[in-house]
Protein backbone atom coordinates (compact mmCIF):
# COMPACT_ATOMS: atom_id res chain seq x y z
CA UNK A 1 0.00 0.00 0.00
CA UNK A 2 1.55 3.00 -1.17
CA UNK A 3 1.34 6.34 1.17
CA UNK A 4 -0.92 7.65 -1.18
CA UNK A 5 -3.11 5.11 -0.51
CA UNK A 6 -3.02 5.24 3.00
CA UNK A 7 -3.58 8.87 3.97
CA UNK A 8 -5.28 10.56 0.70
CA UNK A 9 -7.13 8.48 -1.43
CA UNK A 10 -9.58 7.87 1.12
CA UNK A 11 -10.27 11.72 1.38
CA UNK A 12 -9.54 12.20 -2.49
CA UNK A 13 -11.97 9.37 -3.45
CA UNK A 14 -14.65 9.29 -0.94
CA UNK A 15 -17.17 12.40 -0.36
CA UNK A 16 -18.26 10.86 2.97
CA UNK A 17 -14.35 11.06 4.23
CA UNK A 18 -14.51 14.59 3.45
CA UNK A 19 -17.77 15.45 4.80
CA UNK A 20 -16.57 13.68 8.25
CA UNK A 21 -13.02 15.75 7.66
CA UNK A 22 -14.96 18.51 7.97
CA UNK A 23 -17.22 18.45 10.11
CA UNK A 24 -14.23 16.99 12.29
CA UNK A 25 -12.21 20.11 11.63
CA UNK A 26 -14.83 22.57 12.94
CA UNK A 27 -15.47 20.39 16.16
CA UNK A 28 -11.60 20.62 16.52
CA UNK A 29 -11.80 24.59 16.51
CA UNK A 30 -15.00 24.74 18.48
CA UNK A 31 -15.76 21.35 20.69
CA UNK A 32 -12.09 21.43 21.68
CA UNK A 33 -11.49 24.83 23.09
CA UNK A 34 -14.91 24.77 24.75
CA UNK A 35 -13.21 21.76 26.89
CA UNK A 36 -10.28 22.91 27.76
CA UNK A 37 -12.33 25.64 29.66
CA UNK A 38 -14.07 22.72 31.37
CA UNK A 39 -10.64 21.24 32.28
CA UNK A 40 -9.60 24.34 33.44
CA UNK A 41 -12.54 24.87 35.20
CA UNK A 42 -12.62 21.45 36.67
CA UNK A 43 -15.21 20.55 35.28
CA UNK A 44 -14.03 17.60 33.16
CA UNK A 45 -16.93 15.28 34.43
CA UNK A 46 -19.56 17.23 34.35
CA UNK A 47 -19.34 17.98 31.13
CA UNK A 48 -19.31 14.36 30.75
CA UNK A 49 -22.62 14.33 32.59
CA UNK A 50 -24.27 17.23 30.87
CA UNK A 51 -23.46 15.73 27.40
CA UNK A 52 -26.05 12.48 29.10
CA UNK A 53 -28.37 15.70 30.42
CA UNK A 54 -29.32 16.03 26.52
CA UNK A 55 -30.68 12.90 25.71
CA UNK A 56 -34.29 13.34 26.75
CA UNK A 57 -34.64 16.28 24.55
CA UNK A 58 -32.88 14.95 21.58
CA UNK A 59 -35.37 11.45 22.41
CA UNK A 60 -38.29 13.79 22.50
CA UNK A 61 -37.56 14.99 19.01
CA UNK A 62 -37.01 11.77 17.76
CA UNK A 63 -40.13 10.34 18.91
CA UNK A 64 -42.02 13.52 17.79
CA UNK A 65 -40.92 14.23 14.53
CA UNK A 66 -38.34 11.13 13.80
CA UNK A 67 -34.93 11.44 12.77
CA UNK A 68 -35.03 14.96 12.07
CA UNK A 69 -32.02 17.14 12.58
CA UNK A 70 -33.99 19.91 13.52
CA UNK A 71 -35.94 18.79 16.18
CA UNK A 72 -33.20 16.57 17.53
CA UNK A 73 -31.13 19.39 18.25
CA UNK A 74 -33.57 21.93 19.56
CA UNK A 75 -34.05 19.17 21.66
CA UNK A 76 -30.76 18.78 23.05
CA UNK A 77 -30.63 22.23 23.61
CA UNK A 78 -33.56 22.75 25.81
CA UNK A 79 -32.59 19.67 27.66
CA UNK A 80 -29.11 20.61 28.28
CA UNK A 81 -30.42 24.28 29.32
CA UNK A 82 -33.00 22.98 31.52
CA UNK A 83 -30.64 21.24 33.32
CA UNK A 84 -27.67 23.68 33.41
CA UNK A 85 -29.80 26.70 34.55
CA UNK A 86 -31.82 24.55 37.01
CA UNK A 87 -28.53 23.21 38.35
CA UNK A 88 -27.12 26.65 38.23
CA UNK A 89 -30.21 27.94 40.06
CA UNK A 90 -29.87 25.39 42.85
CA UNK A 91 -26.06 26.09 43.55
CA UNK A 92 -26.66 29.44 43.98
CA UNK A 93 -29.84 28.93 46.51
CA UNK A 94 -29.35 26.17 48.39
CA UNK A 95 -26.10 24.46 50.44
CA UNK A 96 -25.71 22.16 47.38
CA UNK A 97 -22.76 22.36 45.33
CA UNK A 98 -22.50 22.85 41.67
CA UNK A 99 -21.11 18.87 41.24
CA UNK A 100 -24.48 17.11 43.13
CA UNK A 101 -26.99 19.98 42.19
CA UNK A 102 -26.06 18.94 38.12
CA UNK A 103 -25.62 15.23 39.46
CA UNK A 104 -28.90 14.75 40.46
CA UNK A 105 -30.63 16.89 37.51
CA UNK A 106 -28.52 15.17 34.98
CA UNK A 107 -29.28 11.40 36.35
CA UNK A 108 -33.20 12.43 36.15
CA UNK A 109 -32.83 13.95 32.76
CA UNK A 110 -30.88 10.72 31.85
CA UNK A 111 -33.60 8.30 33.31
CA UNK A 112 -36.30 10.47 31.73
CA UNK A 113 -34.44 10.03 28.50
CA UNK A 114 -33.62 6.16 28.53
CA UNK A 115 -37.36 5.64 29.20
CA UNK A 116 -38.36 8.00 26.06
CA UNK A 117 -36.09 5.90 24.45
CA UNK A 118 -37.77 2.82 25.10
CA UNK A 119 -41.09 4.21 24.27
CA UNK A 120 -40.04 3.62 20.47
CA UNK A 121 -37.58 0.73 21.37
CA UNK A 122 -35.80 -1.23 18.92
CA UNK A 123 -34.67 1.15 16.10
CA UNK A 124 -31.76 0.96 15.37
CA UNK A 125 -31.88 4.74 14.00
CA UNK A 126 -31.32 5.15 17.69
CA UNK A 127 -28.09 3.94 17.30
CA UNK A 128 -27.17 7.21 15.68
CA UNK A 129 -27.75 9.33 18.73
CA UNK A 130 -25.88 7.56 21.38
CA UNK A 131 -22.89 6.68 18.56
CA UNK A 132 -22.97 9.63 16.29
CA UNK A 133 -22.55 9.24 12.65
CA UNK A 134 -19.08 10.96 11.51
CA UNK A 135 -18.75 9.35 8.29
CA UNK A 136 -22.98 9.70 7.70
CA UNK A 137 -23.08 13.73 7.72
CA UNK A 138 -25.31 15.75 5.43
CA UNK A 139 -25.38 19.35 4.33
CA UNK A 140 -27.42 20.03 6.92
CA UNK A 141 -25.55 18.41 9.78
CA UNK A 142 -22.20 19.75 8.48
CA UNK A 143 -23.50 23.45 8.71
CA UNK A 144 -25.19 23.26 11.87
CA UNK A 145 -21.75 21.65 13.15
CA UNK A 146 -20.02 24.31 11.27
CA UNK A 147 -22.28 27.41 12.41
CA UNK A 148 -21.82 26.16 16.16
CA UNK A 149 -18.12 26.55 15.79
CA UNK A 150 -18.70 29.64 14.25
CA UNK A 151 -20.72 30.94 17.15
CA UNK A 152 -18.42 29.44 19.60
CA UNK A 153 -14.81 31.13 18.31
CA UNK A 154 -17.30 34.44 18.66
CA UNK A 155 -18.26 33.96 21.68
CA UNK A 156 -15.03 32.99 23.07
CA UNK A 157 -13.40 35.57 21.92
CA UNK A 158 -16.26 37.72 23.74
CA UNK A 159 -15.99 36.34 27.17
CA UNK A 160 -11.96 35.40 26.92
CA UNK A 161 -11.12 37.81 29.69
CA UNK A 162 -14.48 37.30 32.28
CA UNK A 163 -14.06 33.58 31.35
CA UNK A 164 -10.39 33.28 32.34
CA UNK A 165 -11.18 34.95 35.70
CA UNK A 166 -13.88 33.22 36.32
CA UNK A 167 -12.03 29.76 36.28
CA UNK A 168 -8.55 31.26 37.38
CA UNK A 169 -10.09 33.46 40.70
CA UNK A 170 -13.53 33.79 40.71
CA UNK A 171 -14.04 35.78 43.72
CA UNK A 172 -11.61 38.48 42.27
CA UNK A 173 -14.09 38.78 39.42
CA UNK A 174 -16.72 38.79 41.46
CA UNK A 175 -15.17 41.91 43.33
CA UNK A 176 -14.43 43.72 40.31
CA UNK A 177 -17.80 43.61 37.78
CA UNK A 178 -21.22 41.95 37.58
CA UNK A 179 -19.79 39.72 34.49
CA UNK A 180 -19.52 36.28 36.60
CA UNK A 181 -23.20 34.95 36.12
CA UNK A 182 -22.40 36.03 32.29
CA UNK A 183 -19.52 33.94 32.10
CA UNK A 184 -20.53 31.29 33.66
CA UNK A 185 -24.03 30.70 31.95
CA UNK A 186 -22.50 32.30 28.54
CA UNK A 187 -19.75 29.32 29.11
CA UNK A 188 -22.50 26.77 29.84
CA UNK A 189 -24.60 27.68 27.02
CA UNK A 190 -21.26 26.80 24.74
CA UNK A 191 -21.05 23.73 26.39
CA UNK A 192 -24.67 22.72 25.45
CA UNK A 193 -24.15 24.31 21.79
CA UNK A 194 -21.46 22.31 21.85
CA UNK A 195 -22.40 19.01 23.09
CA UNK A 196 -25.48 18.76 20.45
CA UNK A 197 -23.02 20.09 17.36
CA UNK A 198 -20.46 17.33 18.83
CA UNK A 199 -23.43 14.40 19.28
CA UNK A 200 -24.69 14.55 15.80
CA UNK A 201 -20.81 13.47 14.62
CA UNK A 202 -19.84 11.19 17.49
CA UNK A 203 -23.10 10.51 19.48
CA UNK A 204 -23.73 11.51 22.61
CA UNK A 205 -21.48 9.41 24.63
CA UNK A 206 -18.44 10.48 22.93
CA UNK A 207 -18.71 14.21 21.87
CA UNK A 208 -17.22 15.08 25.36
CA UNK A 209 -14.36 12.96 24.23
CA UNK A 210 -12.84 15.17 21.56
CA UNK A 211 -13.43 18.09 23.82
CA UNK A 212 -11.78 16.79 27.41
CA UNK A 213 -8.51 14.19 25.98
CA UNK A 214 -6.85 16.62 23.76
CA UNK A 215 -7.60 19.35 26.08
CA UNK A 216 -5.66 16.72 29.41
CA UNK A 217 -2.84 16.16 26.52
CA UNK A 218 -2.09 20.07 26.19
CA UNK A 219 -2.28 20.61 29.43
CA UNK A 220 0.72 18.45 29.81
CA UNK A 221 3.12 20.12 27.16
CA UNK A 222 1.74 23.71 27.24
CA UNK A 223 2.30 26.40 29.95
CA UNK A 224 0.34 29.47 28.61
CA UNK A 225 -3.06 29.38 28.07
CA UNK A 226 -3.26 30.49 23.98
CA UNK A 227 -0.53 28.01 23.38
CA UNK A 228 -3.09 25.11 25.19
CA UNK A 229 -6.12 25.95 23.17
CA UNK A 230 -3.93 25.73 19.79
CA UNK A 231 -2.30 22.61 20.62
CA UNK A 232 -5.77 21.27 21.63
CA UNK A 233 -7.30 22.08 18.62
CA UNK A 234 -4.08 20.88 16.61
CA UNK A 235 -4.05 17.33 18.28
CA UNK A 236 -7.77 16.98 17.86
CA UNK A 237 -8.00 17.20 14.57
CA UNK A 238 -4.75 15.51 13.76
CA UNK A 239 -6.42 12.36 16.21
CA UNK A 240 -9.57 13.18 13.82
CA UNK A 241 -7.81 12.41 10.75
CA UNK A 242 -5.97 9.64 12.48
CA UNK A 243 -9.19 7.77 13.54
CA UNK A 244 -11.25 8.35 9.92
CA UNK A 245 -8.06 6.92 8.21
CA UNK A 246 -7.78 3.93 11.00
CA UNK A 247 -12.05 3.32 10.60
CA UNK A 248 -11.59 3.25 7.09
CA UNK A 249 -8.67 0.60 6.48
CA UNK A 250 -10.06 -1.15 9.54
CA UNK A 251 -13.50 -1.38 8.44
CA UNK A 252 -14.29 0.07 12.74
CA UNK A 253 -16.71 2.65 13.42
CA UNK A 254 -15.53 6.04 13.21
CA UNK A 255 -16.75 7.80 16.11
CA UNK A 256 -14.81 5.35 18.73
CA UNK A 257 -11.93 5.52 16.91
CA UNK A 258 -11.29 9.18 16.69
CA UNK A 259 -11.90 9.17 20.57
CA UNK A 260 -9.14 6.28 20.74
CA UNK A 261 -6.93 8.28 18.80
CA UNK A 262 -7.14 11.15 21.25
CA UNK A 263 -6.66 8.81 23.90
CA UNK A 264 -3.34 7.83 22.24
CA UNK A 265 -2.28 11.42 22.33
CA UNK A 266 -3.46 11.72 25.67
CA UNK A 267 -1.71 8.65 26.67
CA UNK A 268 1.63 9.59 25.09
CA UNK A 269 1.30 12.81 26.29
CA UNK A 270 1.28 11.50 29.94
CA UNK A 271 4.72 9.41 29.57
CA UNK A 272 6.47 12.04 27.68
CA UNK A 273 5.66 15.67 28.70
CA UNK A 274 7.39 17.74 30.78
CA UNK A 275 3.79 17.76 32.94
CA UNK A 276 3.31 14.28 32.65
CA UNK A 277 4.60 11.03 34.76
CA UNK A 278 8.17 10.64 33.68
CA UNK A 279 9.41 14.07 34.10
CA UNK A 280 11.09 15.03 37.16
CA UNK A 281 11.50 11.05 37.60
CA UNK A 282 14.70 10.55 35.11
CA UNK A 283 18.03 10.76 37.20
CA UNK A 284 20.72 12.82 36.73
CA UNK A 285 18.73 15.98 35.08
CA UNK A 286 20.69 19.19 34.63
CA UNK A 287 19.10 22.16 36.46
CA UNK A 288 19.30 25.68 35.58
CA UNK A 289 22.00 28.07 36.60
CA UNK A 290 19.31 30.33 38.17
CA UNK B 1 -14.93 65.15 58.73
CA UNK B 2 -17.40 62.75 58.27
CA UNK B 3 -16.82 59.03 58.66
CA UNK B 4 -16.08 57.46 55.69
CA UNK B 5 -17.44 53.81 56.68
CA UNK B 6 -20.46 53.58 59.70
CA UNK B 7 -21.37 50.18 60.95
CA UNK B 8 -24.86 50.97 62.22
CA UNK B 9 -26.17 47.76 65.22
CA UNK B 10 -24.91 45.54 62.14
CA UNK B 11 -25.08 42.23 63.09
CA UNK B 12 -22.94 39.70 60.27
CA UNK B 13 -23.49 35.87 60.36
CA UNK B 14 -24.83 32.32 59.23
CA UNK B 15 -27.86 30.68 58.89
CA UNK B 16 -29.42 33.28 62.12
CA UNK B 17 -25.98 32.29 64.18
CA UNK B 18 -24.45 35.83 64.35
CA UNK B 19 -20.58 36.17 64.40
CA UNK B 20 -20.54 39.87 65.15
CA UNK B 21 -23.73 41.26 66.24
CA UNK B 22 -24.87 44.98 67.37
CA UNK B 23 -21.75 46.51 66.12
CA UNK B 24 -21.13 50.27 66.55
CA UNK B 25 -18.67 51.87 65.05
CA UNK B 26 -17.48 54.71 62.66
CA UNK B 27 -13.96 54.44 60.65
CA UNK B 28 -12.55 57.66 59.56
CA UNK B 29 -11.62 58.09 55.26
CA UNK B 30 -8.33 57.27 55.45
CA UNK B 31 -7.76 55.30 58.58
CA UNK B 32 -5.19 52.21 59.10
CA UNK B 33 -7.01 49.91 61.04
CA UNK B 34 -6.03 47.08 62.61
CA UNK B 35 -8.59 44.15 63.30
CA UNK B 36 -7.96 42.21 66.33
CA UNK B 37 -9.87 39.57 68.49
CA UNK B 38 -9.53 35.84 69.18
CA UNK B 39 -10.20 32.82 67.17
CA UNK B 40 -14.05 32.80 65.73
CA UNK B 41 -14.43 36.41 66.93
CA UNK B 42 -15.88 37.79 63.59
CA UNK B 43 -12.72 39.42 62.21
CA UNK B 44 -13.35 37.66 58.60
CA UNK B 45 -16.85 38.34 58.94
CA UNK B 46 -16.74 41.70 59.04
CA UNK B 47 -14.41 42.08 56.17
CA UNK B 48 -16.84 39.76 54.08
CA UNK B 49 -19.83 42.41 54.83
CA UNK B 50 -17.51 45.06 54.22
CA UNK B 51 -16.39 43.86 50.72
CA UNK B 52 -20.32 43.02 50.13
CA UNK B 53 -20.14 39.15 49.97
CA UNK B 54 -22.31 39.04 53.26
CA UNK B 55 -25.76 40.77 53.67
CA UNK B 56 -26.09 42.03 57.32
CA UNK B 57 -28.91 40.02 59.05
CA UNK B 58 -29.81 42.93 60.90
CA UNK B 59 -28.39 46.78 60.80
CA UNK B 60 -26.58 48.66 58.62
CA UNK B 61 -23.29 48.99 56.75
CA UNK B 62 -22.89 53.14 55.37
CA UNK B 63 -19.92 52.82 52.93
CA UNK B 64 -19.33 56.10 50.40
CA UNK B 65 -20.81 56.09 47.14
CA UNK B 66 -18.05 53.73 44.87
CA UNK B 67 -17.68 52.93 41.69
CA UNK B 68 -17.40 48.69 41.30
CA UNK B 69 -14.52 47.65 42.43
CA UNK B 70 -13.60 50.45 44.68
CA UNK B 71 -13.59 48.21 47.86
CA UNK B 72 -10.40 45.96 47.04
CA UNK B 73 -10.81 42.58 49.19
CA UNK B 74 -8.22 40.29 49.67
CA UNK B 75 -9.51 37.16 51.40
CA UNK B 76 -7.75 34.77 53.51
CA UNK B 77 -8.45 31.61 51.47
CA UNK B 78 -8.15 32.72 47.59
CA UNK B 79 -10.27 31.11 45.49
CA UNK B 80 -7.42 31.11 43.33
CA UNK B 81 -6.69 28.31 41.22
CA UNK B 82 -2.85 28.49 41.27
CA UNK B 83 -2.52 25.31 38.76
CA UNK B 84 -3.75 27.58 36.01
CA UNK B 85 -2.02 28.71 33.43
CA UNK B 86 -1.40 32.39 34.18
CA UNK B 87 2.13 34.09 34.29
CA UNK B 88 2.67 36.67 37.10
CA UNK B 89 2.57 39.75 34.53
CA UNK B 90 -0.41 39.28 33.67
CA UNK B 91 -2.36 37.87 37.20
CA UNK B 92 -0.73 41.15 38.23
CA UNK B 93 -1.87 42.73 34.89
CA UNK B 94 -5.39 42.03 36.01
CA UNK B 95 -5.53 44.39 39.24
CA UNK B 96 -6.40 46.81 35.81
CA UNK B 97 -9.88 45.83 35.22
CA UNK B 98 -11.46 48.25 36.42
CA UNK B 99 -9.68 50.21 33.99
CA UNK B 100 -9.55 48.17 30.98
CA UNK B 101 -12.95 45.71 31.28
CA UNK B 102 -13.37 42.95 29.71
CA UNK B 103 -11.96 44.25 26.01
CA UNK B 104 -9.17 46.92 26.30
CA UNK B 105 -6.21 46.01 25.64
CA UNK B 106 -2.74 47.22 27.73
CA UNK B 107 -1.68 50.68 26.82
CA UNK B 108 1.99 50.79 27.04
CA UNK B 109 1.67 53.54 29.94
CA UNK B 110 -0.37 50.80 31.57
CA UNK B 111 2.03 47.70 30.90
CA UNK B 112 4.63 50.32 32.36
CA UNK B 113 2.89 50.38 35.38
CA UNK B 114 2.56 46.56 35.75
CA UNK B 115 6.31 46.25 35.67
CA UNK B 116 6.21 48.50 38.44
CA UNK B 117 3.81 47.10 40.77
CA UNK B 118 5.54 43.92 39.95
CA UNK B 119 8.93 45.81 40.89
CA UNK B 120 7.36 47.54 44.29
CA UNK B 121 7.10 44.19 45.31
CA UNK B 122 10.05 43.08 44.48
CA UNK B 123 9.25 40.37 42.14
CA UNK B 124 10.97 41.76 39.03
CA UNK B 125 12.56 39.29 37.02
CA UNK B 126 9.13 36.69 37.46
CA UNK B 127 7.06 38.09 35.29
CA UNK B 128 7.22 35.61 32.78
CA UNK B 129 6.89 32.61 35.61
CA UNK B 130 3.73 30.54 36.22
CA UNK B 131 2.29 31.87 39.40
CA UNK B 132 2.05 28.01 39.99
CA UNK B 133 5.85 27.80 40.19
CA UNK B 134 5.88 30.39 43.26
CA UNK B 135 6.25 30.16 47.04
CA UNK B 136 3.77 30.94 49.01
CA UNK B 137 5.42 34.38 49.79
CA UNK B 138 5.46 35.03 46.28
CA UNK B 139 2.42 34.51 45.36
CA UNK B 140 1.24 36.84 48.17
CA UNK B 141 3.52 39.41 47.05
CA UNK B 142 2.26 39.02 43.75
CA UNK B 143 -1.34 39.40 45.10
CA UNK B 144 0.08 42.52 46.73
CA UNK B 145 1.32 43.93 43.23
CA UNK B 146 -2.43 43.26 41.96
CA UNK B 147 -3.74 45.77 44.73
CA UNK B 148 -1.44 48.29 43.66
CA UNK B 149 -3.08 47.86 40.21
CA UNK B 150 -6.36 47.96 41.60
CA UNK B 151 -6.25 51.35 42.41
CA UNK B 152 -9.17 51.47 45.57
CA UNK B 153 -9.56 53.93 48.00
CA UNK B 154 -10.80 51.29 50.84
CA UNK B 155 -8.39 48.11 51.04
CA UNK B 156 -9.42 45.74 53.06
CA UNK B 157 -6.57 42.45 53.60
CA UNK B 158 -7.64 39.47 55.36
CA UNK B 159 -4.91 37.95 57.86
CA UNK B 160 -2.07 38.77 54.78
CA UNK B 161 0.33 37.77 57.05
CA UNK B 162 -0.42 34.40 57.68
CA UNK B 163 2.08 31.39 56.87
CA UNK B 164 4.33 33.98 55.32
CA UNK B 165 8.24 34.60 55.97
CA UNK B 166 9.50 37.84 58.21
CA UNK B 167 11.17 38.94 55.18
CA UNK B 168 8.30 38.93 53.13
CA UNK B 169 5.89 40.51 56.17
CA UNK B 170 8.30 43.69 56.60
CA UNK B 171 8.43 44.45 52.89
CA UNK B 172 4.38 44.12 52.88
CA UNK B 173 3.38 46.45 56.19
CA UNK B 174 5.77 48.81 54.14
CA UNK B 175 2.98 48.59 51.14
CA UNK B 176 0.33 48.93 53.63
CA UNK B 177 1.53 51.54 55.10
CA UNK B 178 2.63 53.54 52.30
CA UNK B 179 -1.17 52.87 50.93
CA UNK B 180 -2.02 54.67 54.26
CA UNK B 181 0.48 57.78 53.33
CA UNK B 182 -1.68 57.98 50.50
CA UNK B 183 -4.60 58.36 51.96
CA UNK B 184 -6.65 55.35 51.70
CA UNK B 185 -8.74 53.65 53.69
CA UNK B 186 -7.58 50.06 55.30
CA UNK B 187 -8.76 47.42 57.38
CA UNK B 188 -6.27 44.52 58.47
CA UNK B 189 -6.72 41.33 59.90
CA UNK B 190 -3.63 40.70 62.00
CA UNK B 191 -2.85 38.31 64.59
CA UNK B 192 0.58 38.92 65.39
CA UNK B 193 -0.19 41.69 68.23
CA UNK B 194 3.44 42.56 68.24
CA UNK B 195 2.89 43.78 64.72
CA UNK B 196 0.22 45.82 65.63
CA UNK B 197 1.56 47.64 68.38
CA UNK B 198 4.61 48.30 65.63
CA UNK B 199 2.67 49.81 62.95
CA UNK B 200 -0.95 50.25 63.57
CA UNK B 201 -2.04 53.46 64.73
CA UNK B 202 -5.65 52.13 65.19
CA UNK B 203 -7.14 48.94 66.05
CA UNK B 204 -10.85 47.29 66.47
CA UNK B 205 -10.75 44.74 68.67
CA UNK B 206 -13.52 42.43 67.98
CA UNK B 207 -15.17 39.12 70.52
CA UNK B 208 -18.68 38.63 68.01
CA UNK B 209 -19.34 42.07 69.66
CA UNK B 210 -17.06 45.48 69.71
CA UNK B 211 -14.54 44.92 72.84
CA UNK B 212 -12.69 48.36 72.01
CA UNK B 213 -12.43 50.54 69.15
CA UNK B 214 -9.63 53.60 69.61
CA UNK B 215 -5.75 54.58 69.54
CA UNK B 216 -3.67 51.19 69.70
CA UNK B 217 -1.92 52.09 72.70
CA UNK B 218 -5.50 52.10 74.59
CA UNK B 219 -7.18 49.03 73.24
CA UNK B 220 -4.25 46.90 73.03
CA UNK B 221 -4.37 46.53 77.25
CA UNK B 222 -4.08 43.12 79.14
CA UNK B 223 -7.52 43.83 80.51
CA UNK B 224 -9.45 44.59 77.18
CA UNK B 225 -7.59 41.80 75.70
CA UNK B 226 -8.87 39.36 78.29
CA UNK B 227 -12.01 40.19 78.10
CA UNK B 228 -11.75 39.91 74.41
CA UNK B 229 -10.74 36.00 75.54
CA UNK B 230 -13.44 35.74 77.73
CA UNK B 231 -16.18 36.56 75.65
CA UNK B 232 -15.52 34.44 72.94
CA UNK B 233 -14.86 31.35 75.41
CA UNK B 234 -18.60 32.18 76.80
CA UNK B 235 -20.18 32.39 73.64
CA UNK B 236 -23.40 29.37 73.22
CA UNK B 237 -24.32 28.07 70.45
CA UNK B 238 -27.77 27.04 72.00
CA UNK B 239 -28.25 30.51 73.25
CA UNK B 240 -31.68 31.91 72.62
CA UNK B 241 -32.60 34.60 70.39
CA UNK B 242 -30.78 37.85 71.12
CA UNK B 243 -33.43 40.68 72.03
CA UNK B 244 -31.40 44.13 71.79
CA UNK B 245 -33.82 46.49 69.61
CA UNK B 246 -32.69 46.33 66.33
CA UNK B 247 -33.26 49.94 65.56
CA UNK B 248 -30.58 52.09 66.91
Amino acid sequence: MSLNELLFAPFADFGFMRRALAGCLALSFGATPVGVFLLLRRMSLMGDAMSHAILPGAALGYLAFGLSLGAMTIGGILAGLVVVFAAGLVTRASVLKEDASLAAFYLLSLAAGVMIVSLRGRNLDLLHVLFGSVLALDDQSLLLIASITSLTLFGLALLFRPLVLECFDPSFLRAVSRLSPVAHYGFLLLVVFNLVSGFHALGTLMAVGIMILPSAAARLWTRSLPAMLLFASLSALASSIAGLLFSFHADVPAGPAIVLMCGLVYFASLIAAPGGLLAGRLPSRKHLES
Amino acid sequence: MPPLIRFENLTLGYERHPAIHHLNADIPAGALVAVVGPNGAGKSTLLKGLAGELRPIGGRIHLPDLPRGGIAYMPQRSEMDQSFPVSVFDMVAMGLWRELGPFGGLSRAQRHRVENAIEAVSLSGFEARQIGSLSGGQLQRARFARLILQDAPIILLDEPFAAIDARTVEDLVHLILHWHAEGRTVLTVVHDFEQVRRHFSTCLLLARELVAFGPTSLVMTDALLARARHLSEAFDENAPECHVAEAA
